[in-house]
């Protein structure tokens, strides 16, 4: 019923990226082995990139690909091992009682809401754009690159030192406790 | 292209549940860090969405910086697990309690 008002191809496409994100978040959240919730990840970041190219956000989801799947996973991998807290953990153990059931009531209740609102103001209201259409003309690249270099170009050069000040911190952070411990020594 | 837009959003506003369920009941500050990932995906979903619902580039470029201050949340964030690791042996949230009070 549903697959007749819409063309096959989309429904089957947006069925196949909302399985992937689905249960890799579940899986996520309910796998003991941090490895495994790192690898369903995966499954959620490639997920999401499929309804970026269904909307036509090409350039977003290379980079979702690239940046999230690719660097941002392997970070999370290359931290578990060298850790080596790839050990199970206990999610049955509760630290607070009923923690888990009022976590889900919570939840439940929010995205319930969210949607109920959404639905009841036709999901979406607002002006249209009548420039700046992202799938007419240029490629989506090309548009959002020349978006990025001419509207947001403030906000571009900031994320430049965002990133620097990130690198720094970190490296501090990694740093700071051999010198604790040469000090110690 | 043209599935209406309440699917994404709807499927958006469940991959934000799933990651604040797991941010709420798991205890590994790296699984937190994962579940906090998934949010910020609902998230560039949902502005991906409006992008295309509002004909406007500019939720993809919004999207663009999420994924920059996202590398660089986690990247500042494992730093402090692994600060925390070396100093406790451990990365359970639930042992980071020294300001109870």
């Amino acid at each position: 019923m549903i697959a007749s008002s819409f063309a096959i191809p989309d429904v089957v496409t947006f069925v196949v990226a909302a399985a992937l994100v689905i249960f890799g978040a579940i899986g996520v959240i309910t796998v003991k082995n941090p490895v495994h919730s790192a690898i369903s990840l995966i499954g959620t970041l490639i997920g999401v990139a499929i309804a970026f190219i269904e909307q036509d956000a090409q350039f977003l989801a290379a980079v979702q690909v690239i940046v999230y799947a690719g660097a941002i996973v392997v970070l999370f991998l290359f931290v578990i091992m060298f850790l080596g807290v790839d050990r199970r953990e206990d999610v049955s153990m509760e630290p607070l009682v009923h923690q888990r059931s009022w976590a889900a009531a919570t939840v439940a209740l929010t995205v319930a809401s969210v949607i109920a609102l959404m639905a009841k103001s036709h999901w979406a209201t607002g002006a249209h754009r009548v420039t700046g259409n992202p799938g007419s003309g240029n490629t989506n690249v090309a548009h959002i690159g020349t978006t990025i270099f001419t509207t947001y170009l403030y906000a571009f050069e900031i994320t430049a030192g965002l990133l620097i000040i990130a690198v720094v911190g970190a490296v501090v952070l990694a740093r700071r406790s051999n010198q604790i411990a040469e000090e110690n020594a | 292209m043209s599935l209406p837009i309440g699917w994404y959003l709807t499927l958006a506003a469940v991959l934000f549940g799933i990651g604040a369920f797991g941010l709420l009941t798991r205890r590994s500050a790296l699984i937190m860090f994962m579940c906090i990932e998934l949010m910020l995906n609902a998230v560039n979903l949902t502005f991906v969405t409006f992008s295309r619902a509002f004909s406007d580039i500019g939720g993809q470029a919004a999207v663009f910086f999420v994924m920059v201050v996202a590398a660089a949340e986690v990247t500042v964030g494992l730093g402090i697990v692994v600060s925390v690791f070396r100093r406790r042996q451990s990365t359970s949230v639930d042992e980071l309690s020294e300001l109870k009070g």
